[in-house]
């Protein structure tokens, strides 16, 4: 025996490690916790080669940083001019949400029905890969002394990335959703249709575990269902891209995963979650009461300097055509007009010292156009807005404050 | 035809200094893991099994062969989800045979490295394949067209890698 061994040296020792990492592999099969079985080896390997890459990460953001925000500065005033146009009318679009938000969690308190809502985010960088087209693995800058824990939702801002896979003192693995051994809870938008999301050998996401005999409209859209017990409910996961008959009882319906997985940058893991009972806002609130408390304010000043403020303020409105003209309505964009509301007000004075100087739609679509009154002396509406100027009676105070100014329509530029 | 059949006595054996047996294989997993992140196209390299390859060629001592491909494998399966000892067995026999065939045969040519990368790529895949079914019971698609497409794209690169690294080469 020991004579073939010496013989055959090399395949003896060929057989011998190869032996060993079967056993290895086997070892970890049969484990259901294989992170605690190979944890160090995966620990040596993982600091090895990521401090580079963080290295690496770290000096090419400071670079693109260095010139994108200190030499080119192209069309940031432009930018900057669109972006607050774009808050105001998402200030207005807000209200009109949070009406509705407002109300299907009464409607939820009522059926005692407790919600998970996302309570901490951290973001972190991607700083690698596993390198291999047969596991879909990525790597970030955060681990353990960050908060990070194991099966952590992972997200961007367009949809969902994935969940932590093992964590590290100072990186942590995602796992991507379109790694086969991934499985995602995920429901149909529409259809209300449940299945798991799940990645294939081939790198396409696929929703599986939907009935062949169910509809499935390409383009509807697949949110989380939150029956994994890791991803809240109601995050975009992705587009149904192709809906067929599948071989065995189930539909093969593609998914086109929301969030760029193959140029992934930034992310953002979930470190807390909470279950709670939605919180009913106060019911007598009125759409224009939270409006008002969302708008910028004029700070209180004294009696002798408001006198002078009103008349330079009337000075200024007194000339037609400048900035400051206000108009009676204004379409909010992305809402049709028949939902609309109002043009945005701003140096509307403290809500607490003045009443609303608005009125707001408190429910969308059913109601005809809401429109804001600027004053209680009516004004020709603008040229270009289809809403006509209207007084709101439950608006006495705005009489008090003249100073209103649109929000343009989208093809409108103030 | 570049592969020559070679006698014992005109083969020459090749050593490596310590550094260039630690950094080459540690960069090559380095890159492989960083590289896709930007350039998700560079998934379809193995830059860590062409080293293997090179390493195992180039000292023709199948037992070293084996022990680099191991090691090798292993460091690259920690930075997959997968069980460690996928990437690590099949590397470990790419390792044996490169070493071995080195033994037998002149493979110092452009020619001959593109064919024998080829062949040993497609040899890895098989065995991975085969022990993540196997062994594993992971669920992968086998494509012809796309291991033989993976295949020539990694003998393309490895033979001006193999060139450069031809440099740290030593005579024993």
């Amino acid at each position: 025996m020991e004579n073939i061994i010496t013989r055959y040296r090399n395949a003896s020792f060929l057989v011998a490690v190869l032996f060993v990492q079967m056993l290895m592999l086997g070892v970890q099969v049969k484990r259901t916790d294989e992170n605690r079985s190979t944890r160090l080896i995966r620990v040596w390997a993982v600091d090895a080669i990521t401090p580079f890459e963080k290295l690496i990460v770290g000096i090419q953001h400071g670079v693109s940083g260095l010139w994108r925000e200190y030499f080119y500065l192209r069309g940031v005033r432009q930018e900057n001019r669109d972006l607050k146009q774009q808050i105001e009318r998402m200030q207005l679009e807000e209200v009109r949400l949070k009406n509705d938000a407002d109300q299907a969690r009464r409607l939820q308190k009522l059926l005692g029905f407790k919600e998970q809502v996302i309570s901490k985010v951290l973001a972190a960088q991607v700083i690698g890969s596993s390198g291999s087209e047969r596991s879909r693995v990525i790597y970030i800058d955060k681990g353990t002394h960050d908060g990070i824990e194991k099966d952590m939702p992972v997200i961007t801002a367009e949809g969902v990335v994935g969940k932590v896979l093992h964590v590290f003192n100072s990186t942590s693995e995602v796992l991507l959703i379109d790694d086969q051994t991934s499985g995602v809870g995920t429901i149909l938008e529409q259809s209300r249709l449940q299945g798991v999301l799940k990645g294939t050998p081939g790198g396409e996401v696929i929703l599986d575990k939907v009935m062949n005999g169910e509809q499935v409209q390409t383009g509807e859209r697949a949110l989380t269902s939150g029956g994994d017990e890791i991803f809240p409910k109601g995050l975009l996961v992705g587009t149904v891209s192709k809906a067929l008959h599948g071989p065995e009882s189930f539909l093969a319906i593609s998914v086109k995963p929301a969030a760029d997985l193959g140029r992934l940058e930034e992310v953002l893991v979930i470190t807390k979650k909470e279950r709670q009972e939605p919180e009913v806002a106060d019911t007598n609130s009125r759409a224009v009461d939270i409006l008002a408390q969302r708008l910028p304010s004029v700070p209180d000043k004294k009696p002798d300097e408001k006198v002078s403020d009103n008349k330079d303020q009337a000075s200024v409105n007194a000339a037609p055509g400048t900035s400051h003209t206000p108009t009676a309505a204004a379409t909010v964009p992305g809402t049709p007009k028949s939902s609309s509301v109002g043009g945005a007000v701003s140096g509307v004075p403290n809500p607490g010292t003045h009443k609303a100087v608005a009125a707001a739609s408190a429910d969308g679509a059913a109601k005809p156009p809401v429109v804001m009154n600027k004053q209680a002396t009516p004004e020709a509406p603008k040229p270009g807005t289809k809403t006509a100027p209207t007084l709101n009676p439950e608006a006495p105070a705005a009489q008090s404050n003249p100073q209103t100014t649109p929000v343009p329509p989208p093809d409108q530029p103030q | 035809m570049p592969i020559t059949y070679t006698s014992q006595e005109q083969i020459e054996v090749y050593r490596f200094g310590l550094p260039v047996t630690i950094v080459v294989p540690l960069l090559a997993v380095f890159l492989q893991a960083f590289v896709p992140v930007r350039f998700p196209f560079f998934a379809i390299f193995d830059l860590p099994l062409l080293v293997v390859i090179f390493f195992a060629v180039a000292r023709r001592r199948p037992i070293a062969g084996l022990l680099t491909g191991s090691i090798i494998g292993i460091v690259q399966d920690s930075l997959t989800g997968n069980p460690l000892g996928l990437f690590g067995i099949a590397k470990t026999v790419v390792g044996y045979g490169a070493s071995s065939l080195g033994v037998k045969l002149d493979v110092e040519n452009a020619g001959a490295r593109f064919l024998v990368t080829m062949f040993f790529y497609v040899v890895h895949e098989i065995l991975y394949f085969s022990v993540a079914r196997g062994l594993v019971g992971l669920s992968m698609q086998w494509s012809w067209p796309h291991e033989l497409r993976s295949a020539v794209a990694n003998a393309v690169i490895a033979v001006p890698l193999f060139a450069l690294l031809d440099r740290f080469k030593k005579r024993t």
